[in-house]
């Protein structure tokens, strides 16, 4: 390097005269609704409230949070449905089960995250009118917001933050959302479908079919879930001593699964946003040097569990080149839905849709005793009586238990 | 020894660019109303090194984010800016800081500088990823089953054809009614809300910012936009 324009004196001095924000306790680790119960007595907003039937849980610092468990609007992930639809499915078949209230929305666009991560090619205005378009939809048919997707769930709260906090962005939001005729509304709480699993994992374990006692798993926690606004995220004191966030491994808990620990717990699965779509090298390495192969070499788990689009995309796909580098893959990926729903009895291939997922899920399916050779023919019918036009899928066809107990 | 720290940060990394146009760039990000929630000065402690993924892999450290941007370091501020931004995984697992850094949060901010300014190095980074920002941007949605081409994911395997060869029959044999049979989207959304969201990216600029990044894209977007919400109107 033989640059040699220096930075003027002045501008150095100028810089030094102006310190940093200095105060790490005005960081925003605090209850939110409270000031968003003055905005809205203010008449700035209108909070939507977590309806009843709703069970309390609590978060990281222990403030206690709501998780609606029916009337839910659900906002899908793009790349859930895009590419893993046995995970809506499955999170839909679970509240089918049940028998709860709930609506699948087309007035629902993407949060539009996974492209602002991975791009930039956005603003915090258009993020915060995406964001409250898609509340005030939910608001308007009278369902709470349940977020299927980790990214839109954080992204959401990081907004939601950002929007309250600053008078300006929430106003340049309110004049968007005036273009479109809808009121400016905020949810009391941001709430991730894993919460919701969390909160019904034992009514899911009281309707078990499948033996998962023998089954060892490990838990990739989803970033966006626990990192982005960390104070937002289940924890609970009897799991990890309440030191890590008890969403996923509280239902393998319950359902009876071992959960295996393993060192690189806390890293993230590698996809990278931008990295997945255009630069997969280092989704690649990353997910199989520093998850899989800690996993395996560790604890040898039957499957890995988590909860983000992002993460079982990332986990599972990246498997199949490292193979030809005579990595040690080979480790299934399924979401906690996927996982509850086939503990339900959910049929592998009409709910859980295990034919969208690549790193080989035969072995898992074989050691839980699910004979999946049996419901891949069912399925396989299923497929020729579409394609010659006589039937679709419906949920007539998927509800209700297909696996027999074991 | 004097004479190589005074040739090592303290000059310019790229002299081409004018200090003055660098600084512009650095108040630019300085003077987003997100800023001060993202930075609160740096122990040097490297916690956020430790848990960055990119930082395994890249020539890569947040902590430097947090630090040339506390000391209002204009010369690796653009280094950073032309150079590390798009090596970010933006996982946030950096705020592990225990001064509330939000060093993903600087990135972020940087990035939609870098992209809002058209800085070559960034239209350089996003000229592959186009075609995503025109299905998020006209379908609302980042990623449908019609992306899945072998050419674009050939490391996925032999499932990539496999599905490919499958996609229709298998987008029909889904049981959600808004998945069922939707391959150019993740799942069916209405025409309003596809309008409303058109009216969005117009409202807020974001329109104007892809045309920083791809001027064909951003022609492309605004005619289809803006034929669709005449129809509306």
């Amino acid at each position: 390097m033989t640059a040699t324009s220096f930075i003027p004196i002045d501008s150095i001095l100028e810089k030094k005269s102006r310190p940093v924000r200095p105060t790490p306790g005005q960081a925003h680790a605090h209850d939110i609704r409270e000031e968003l119960f003055e905005l809205e007595a203010k008449g700035e907003i209108i909070v939507h409230r977590v309806p009843e039937p709703y069970v309390e849980v609590e978060t990281k610092f222990g403030r206690k949070k709501k998780i609606p468990i029916e009337h839910t609007w659900h906002h899908k992930s793009c790349g859930q449905c895009g590419h893993i639809p046995g995970y809506t499915a499955s999170i839909f078949w679970l509240h089918r089960q049940f028998g709860l209230d709930y609506t699948d929305p087309i007035d629902q666009t993407s949060c539009t995250g996974w492209n602002y991560y991975a791009s930039g090619t956005s603003n915090a205005v258009a993020q915060m009118a995406v964001m409250s378009r898609n509340f005030a939809a939910a608001y308007e048919e009278g369902y709470y917001p349940l977020i299927h997707c980790g990214t839109s769930f954080g992204h959401y709260k990081e907004v939601r933050e950002q929007l309250v906090h600053h008078k300006e962005l929430r106003d340049q939001t309110r004049r968007v959302l005036e273009k479109l005729g809808k009121p400016l509304v905020i949810p009391e709480e941001i709430v991730h479908y894993s919460e919701w699993i969390h909160v019904m994992r034992h009514r899911i374990a009281e309707r078990q079919v499948v033996d998962m006692s023998h089954i060892k798993a490990c838990v990739h926690p989803a970033c966006h879930y626990h990192k982005i606004v960390v104070e937002d995220a289940i924890y609970d004191k009897e799991i990890y001593g309440g030191q890590r966030t008890a969403t996923v491994t509280g239902l393998l808990q319950a359902l009876g699964i071992e959960v295996a620990d393993y060192s690189t717990w806390f890293d993230c699965c590698g996809f990278g946003f931008r990295h997945v779509l255009v630069q997969r090298d280092f989704t690649r390495s990353f997910a199989v040097m520093r998850k899989i192969e800690v996993m395996i070499d560790e604890v040898q788990p039957d499957v890995t569990v988590t909860h983000d689009t992002g993460c079982v995309t990332t986990l599972d796909k990246s498997q199949f080149a490292a193979k030809a580098h005579e990595r040690r893959v080979g480790v299934p990926v399924l979401s906690d839905a996927q996982i509850a729903a086939l503990a339900m009895g959910a049929h592998p291939f009409r709910v859980v849709q295990l034919h969208w997922h690549s790193t080989d899920w035969r072995p898992l399916m074989e050691k839980l005793g699910i004979d999946w050779e049996y419901y891949w023919n069912e399925f396989q019918e299923d497929l020729e009586a579409i394609r010659r036009g006589e039937a679709i899928m419906t949920w007539e066809k998927a509800d209700g238990v297909a696996i027999q107990p074991n | 020894m004097l004479q190589q720290y005074t040739l090592g940060k303290a000059t310019a990394s790229y002299p081409d660019v004018p200090y003055e146009e660098k600084e512009r760039l650095f108040r630019e990000v300085k003077e987003d109303p997100r800023y001060e929630d993202f930075l609160y000065g740096c122990y040097e402690c490297g916690i956020c090194v430790s848990a960055c993924p990119s930082a395994r892999f890249y020539d890569y450290s947040p902590r430097v984010i947090a630090q040339a941007m506390a000391r209002e370091d204009v010369e690796r501020f653009y280094e950073i800016l032309a150079e590390d931004i798009w090596n970010c995984a933006q996982c946030f697992s950096c705020v592990r800081c225990p001064r509330q850094n939000n060093p993903g949060g600087l990135v972020t901010l940087i990035r939609e500088v870098a992209v809002r300014n058209g800085i070559q190095e960034t239209r350089d980074v996003l000229q592959g990823y186009t075609r995503v920002i025109y299905k998020v941007m006209l379908k609302g949605n980042q990623v449908s089953p019609d992306m899945l081409q072998p050419d674009f994911f050939p490391d996925w395997g032999p499932w990539v054809s496999s599905f490919r060869g499958n996609m229709e029959v298998w987008r029909q044999a889904i049981p959600v009614d808004t998945l069922r049979g939707v391959t150019d989207a993740a799942w069916r959304t209405a025409d309003n809300t596809l309008r409303e969201l058109y009216t969005i990216w117009f409202e807020t600029g974001n329109l104007d910012i892809i045309e920083e990044v791809d001027e064909g894209l951003y022609e492309l977007l605004l005619d289809v936009m803006e034929e669709e919400l005449e129809d509306w109107e």
